[in-house]
């Protein structure tokens, strides 16, 4: 009964991350458990040109299946879905992933703040967003929709982030489910519940 | 911006008047796309309560104007994507270039980026003089944009680092001449353009083309629909002509995708 108390349920989890992210990813991935069952979208802050890179690397040091987001896929319980560059990531009610080319949002697009907004109207309370290190504001509007939906708002601690900024700013604005240094963070998305 | 001042039912209501009273169909986009533009159509223009909203979207033909200008998406490049617009110039242009005459349909041409790119291209395979490029758009705003081929001075860099990545051969300078903040493109390129209104969900196919052109614009609609132009693409392609996608879009689960080949690795299918 403890652990169902305990376990935060999650229908799926954003990750949204721009400059100093990497490193968490890398520092989370190999210690994800193999049989997550909600669906993982990553919004990192890139350029347009190394396309597959970011997958690659991410694949590499995981179990759970790691692919670029394709146009009106299904989010597959156990499965990593890393935002395209160059388009914001939406997510439909039924659950498939959109895709839009409107104007940038905070100079990015992908913007992290688009897809956090999408998830928390569809997810609702079971929205679990987690912002990384960054140096602009993107992800801070749409971790207040996530709040305001009911959803966790996950920030990683600035102080222990390679730049603050980002997550600093989320946290002036928008009150934390909880904080989160880079290790702690595999262990908090093993025990969410799909 | 917060997204919840408009909610699912409010989107709705105001998607059936829209249909209802102006005759543009949008029931069939994706959702969130659509929810977000109105959301922030709504915002930009500070609505005080939805029912404002609605009603003078409802009444006030000036203002719907901007209300399709700005709920539709009209982002878009010269050259984006230069892989694709190499295998334009290397693969598919040259085969079209063996025919007596060239139709190319460039559907959702926005501001007309891409039909300009496309010209230019043609251009330097000595092909321009035998095509014409038929670029169409819901919008009849952009397209009184299109017509001028007149674009934002600053943005001219990266098209210019675009147009050589995609294997162009001159000094992109050479298009365009400078007029206050504006580009405006070299005439020769427009005289081959025809610009007209058409409406992807609701009007026919008006000719037969060898290439059609339609990028980044499917993504905004639901699959049912998005099919429903593929099969409206399918009955205005000629055999062997070509149809090309944005590089997020693709044919693949459309029952006659079969039927297309797809050209090396772009998103570009050509009819068997």
């Amino acid at each position: 009964m403890a652990q169902t108390i305990n376990s935060t349920s999650c229908a799926a989890l954003i990750i949204g991350g721009s400059a100093g992210s990497l490193d968490v990813l890398l520092e989370i991935f190999p210690g994800l458990r193999n049989d997550l069952n909600f669906p993982i979208v990553l919004v990192v802050h890139r350029k347009a040109s190394n396309e597959s890179l970011l997958t690659d690397l991410l694949q590499s040091r995981t179990q759970l299946k790691v692919s670029e987001a394709e146009e009106k896929e299904f989010l597959k319980p156990g499965k990593v879905f890393i935002a395209p560059a160059d388009y914001h990531t939406l997510i439909e009610e039924d659950g498939t992933i959109s895709f839009d080319y409107s104007e940038k949002v905070n100079y990015s697009r992908p913007s992290i703040d688009v897809t956090f907004q999408a998830a928390a109207e569809v997810f609702k309370e079971k929205a679990v967003c987690i912002l990384l290190s960054g140096s602009n504001a993107d992800g801070v509007e749409g971790l207040k929709s996530v709040n305001n939906y009911g959803g966790k708002v996950v920030i990683q601690n600035p102080n222990t982030a390679i730049m603050p900024y980002m997550p600093q700013q989320a946290v002036l604005s928008v009150k934390p489910h909880v904080i989160l240094d880079s290790y702690e963070m595999a262990d908090f998305i093993n025990n969410l519940n799909g | 911006m917060i997204n919840d001042a408009i909610d699912n039912e409010q989107v709705e209501l105001l998607l059936n008047d829209v249909l209802e009273i102006h005759g543009y169909d949008f029931l069939e986009y994706s959702h969130a796309s659509i929810k977000r533009r109105i959301t922030r159509l709504y915002a930009l223009d500070n609505f005080v309560s939805f029912a404002e909203f609605r009603y003078t979207v409802k009444t006030d033909k000036q203002y719907f104007k901007r209300f399709l200008e700005e709920i539709t998406v009209n982002v878009t490049e010269m050259f984006r994507d230069p892989s694709f617009y190499r295998a334009l110039r290397n693969d598919v242009l040259p085969v079209l270039g063996t025919y007596p005459f060239i139709r190319i349909w460039v559907a959702g041409c926005s501001t007309g980026e891409e039909a300009y790119s496309l010209a230019i291209v043609l251009k330097e395979l000595n092909l321009l003089g035998k095509s014409l490029i038929y670029a169409t758009d819901i919008n009849p705003s952009v397209l009184e944009k299109a017509k001028k081929g007149m674009f934002p001075l600053n943005y001219l860099k990266q098209y210019s680092e675009n147009y050589l990545q995609s294997g162009g051969l001159k000094d992109f300078s050479t298009y365009y001449t400078a007029n206050y903040s504006l580009a405006k493109f070299d005439e020769t390129l427009s005289s081959k353009m025809i610009f007209s209104t058409h409406n992807l969900v609701s009007d026919h196919s008006f000719n037969e083309f060898q290439l059609i052109l339609c990028r980044n614009v499917l993504i905004y609609f639901d699959k049912e629909l998005q099919h429903k132009v593929f099969n409206l693409f399918d009955g205005s392609i000629e055999n062997l002509g070509y149809l090309a996608l944005g590089s997020k879009e693709s044919l693949e689960f459309w029952p006659k995708a079969k039927e297309y080949k797809r050209v090396r690795l772009e998103k570009i299918w050509r009819k068997l």
